[in-house]
């Protein structure tokens, strides 16, 4: 397809941005690049900021201070109809006067483009709803305003499409379905995505890379792999999965590693994993790369003994075991039950292990709980 | 016996109904029988069936002049108030501004307050000024009180309409003149047109206020009550009859197109 409506290309860059309601600041010096032709997730709880960035990008919103630019164009006193940008709305907001057709050829419309008509019809047909065309949006599932409202802004060959909790509405087959769709396209099409979500796993399975954002600032970016396996906050940490934090302090270092004391058990952990100001840290281990064994039976690595079994669920592809500690810290563990070994029992002492390249540390100071008890699903 | 009490008891709701309608339809349909009337002099009793009435309906001195005052005055105070009340709407659903929760409040008082002291006070504020009364004073007057009116009809569908669909044109290259145009009026045109149905409406029957200002314009309420002591035509009848059936075809039309822009084919 032509490119018509792209007068800017390139890495989009926020620059110090900063939005103020009031005493409250939503997005609070907020830097950040996002490079052309990637999927890219601003992931946090509600009210974290991404809605109002994503807003403010597409310039429904005014930042307070700072700078928004694509490429070397500044756009940030750019009116929203100005701007090489658009957005599938979380309600959709399909125009509910419109036929399929005339909601997808509005923006082309509105830029004066010759083949509207082959233009619309390429795009319903890439999202497979080319007999819809004459339908009234009412008249459409969820799923398929979904797909439209995508339909609607990809045709116009944006720099960056944003998408607002893009499946929110959607039910939880569906949103499965139309994140592959979604990741398809955007392979397919080559365009900017910048997708905001609370739902951790959505962002994972769509996006090259993520920010998360925790009351107006980025807490941490990288790869979906990167932000799993080494978070340098207990917020992400937390936000991402889940994590057992335990409080411990550095006593020694042993080449790459540095020894961490555990109320008393020593663990090691990668030098290049901690991110600590200080000699206390959250030594931080994944349930699922904890081993459970029988006392006398563990296997090399990172040990704890001592633990007890204090709760025990069976899920089929895995049993999640609640493993009491010497110091009282409830600790997760999952087991995959791929081996054929009859889950442990309620009430059995065990010893805990793990390979210590697995571990990470975080700073002693924060919050152990820090993002987890935030509930995604509340807007 | 039994099967009897069972139907009424069955039937009941649909008994209900035709006792409801009936109170609110008989005078209609009276003013309707009675525009047939073979009439002498006054139209009170029933005298033999006639079309003369419907064949010349400005058969009798006055009423049709009264009746082309009424339209004239209500397509103009309905033209002038759908537009100024319209914009308020806009204004107050639309936009945060100092003074936004007192105009709220002030808009409605017209409506709120009794129709004969507000002719009093319109016929006290003409007679300072020296204006004529006659047409145009009624014609100010019906603005008047109809504005209130169209504000709060229009007022409700802003409100029931999701911004983010406008914030949606201007992401897709509409600047605010589009948008408008293509998104915001056509789905607020609906609320506009009911409220200058309302406002015609309004216009056309009002008594009270019309006879403070009037000088010596008649409309066809003033006709109609300064006739009613002498004998009422049934030219009247046929007016007040065609009057309400064309009021019934726009509902009906308006219901029709209605159902075709939300079903869609």
């Amino acid at each position: 397809m032509a490119d018509a409506s792209t007068s800017a290309k390139g890495d989009l860059k926020l620059t110090n941005i900063t939005k103020s309601f009031g005493d409250f600041k939503a997005v609070d010096d907020l830097t950040l690049t996002i490079p052309e032709g990637s999927f890219f997730a601003l992931l946090g709880p509600s009210g974290c900021g991404k809605t109002t960035t994503l807003r403010m990008i597409a310039g429904l919103e005014d930042p307070t201070s700072g700078k928004i630019s694509i490429g070397s164009t500044d756009i940030t006193n750019k009116r929203p109809y100005q701007r090489p940008v658009n957005t599938v709305f979380q309600n959709y907001a399909l125009f509910p006067h419109l036929t399929i057709f005339e909601n997808i050829a509005f923006g082309l419309r509105r830029r004066g483009i010759k083949d509207v008509k082959e233009q619309v019809d390429k795009v319903l047909n890439l999202v497979e709803l080319p007999h819809l065309a004459d339908r009234k949006p009412t008249q459409l599932s969820g799923g398929q305003q979904q797909r439209i409202a995508v339909a609607r802004a990809i045709v116009n060959r944006p720099a960056l499409l944003l998408l607002d909790e893009p499946l929110g509405a959607l039910d939880l087959k569906l949103r499965r379905q139309m994140q592959i769709e979604l990741k398809w396209i955007q392979t397919e099409v080559g365009l900017t995505f910048v997708h905001v979500t609370h739902d951790q796993e959505e962002a994972m399975t769509m996006a090259d890379t993520i920010a998360v954002m925790n009351e107006g600032r980025i807490e941490q970016m990288g790869s979906p792999a990167e932000l799993y396996d080494n978070p340098k906050t207990a917020f992400v940490a937390n936000f991402l999965g889940q994590s057992n934090l335990i409080q411990g302090t550095i006593v020694d270092s042993d080449g790459d590693y540095h020894v961490v004391d555990l109320f008393g058990q020593k663990a090691k952990v990668l030098k290049s994993r901690t991110h600590s100001k200080s000699n206390s840290v959250l030594y931080a281990i994944r349930p699922e790369k904890l081993r459970i064994d029988t006392e006398n039976n563990h296997r090399p690595g990172n040990v704890f003994t001592g633990g007890h079994i204090v709760d025990v669920s069976y899920i089929g592809v895995s049993t999640q075991y609640q493993v009491e500690m010497p110091w009282k810290q409830e600790i997760m563990v999952f087991e995959q039950n791929d081996d054929g070994i009859p889950p442990l029992d309620k009430g059995d002492e065990v010893t805990l292990s793990w390979e210590p390249a697995f571990s990470f540390a975080l700073d002693g100071a924060q919050d152990a709980t820090a993002g987890s008890e935030v509930n995604p699903e509340e807007e | 016996m039994k099967t009897l009490s069972r139907w009424f008891s069955r039937n009941l709701i649909r008994i209900y109904m035709v006792l409801g309608f009936g109170y609110l339809f008989v005078p209609v349909a009276y003013t309707f029988a009675f525009s047939f009337n073979d009439y002498i002099k006054s139209n009170l009793v029933w005298r033999g069936f006639t079309l003369n009435n419907w064949k010349q309906p400005c058969g009798v001195l006055d009423v049709c002049p009264a009746l082309g005052n009424s339209i004239k005055i209500g397509l103009l105070a309905t033209f002038i108030a759908t537009i100024l009340g319209t914009l308020i709407a806009f204004a107050l659903g639309r936009y945060a501004f100092r003074g936004r929760a007192v105009t709220n409040t002030l808009i409605f008082l017209p409506m709120a307050s009794p129709e004969l002291v507000l002719g009093a006070s319109l016929l006290t504020i003409f007679l300072n000024l020296g204006m004529n009364l006659g047409f145009w004073t009624i014609v100010i007057a019906h603005v008047m009180f109809c504005i209130s009116f169209v504000v709060v009809t229009v007022k409700a569908r802003i409100a029931s309409l999701d911004p983010r669909l406008e914030q949606a044109a201007m992401d897709l290259y509409a600047d605010e003149k589009e948008t408008f145009r293509r998104i915001t009026f056509p789905l607020v045109a609906p609320g506009i047109a009911g409220a200058a149905l309302l406002a015609f409406s309004l216009s056309f029957d009002d008594f009270i206020i019309t006879n403070f200002n009037s000088g010596t314009t008649i409309t066809f309420p003033l006709y109609v009550y300064t006739h009613a002591e002498r004998g009422l035509p049934a030219q009247a009848n046929v007016i007040g009859s065609a009057m309400f059936f064309l009021a019934l075809l726009i509902v009906v039309a308006g219901q029709i197109v209605g159902k075709k822009v939300k079903v869609g084919k």
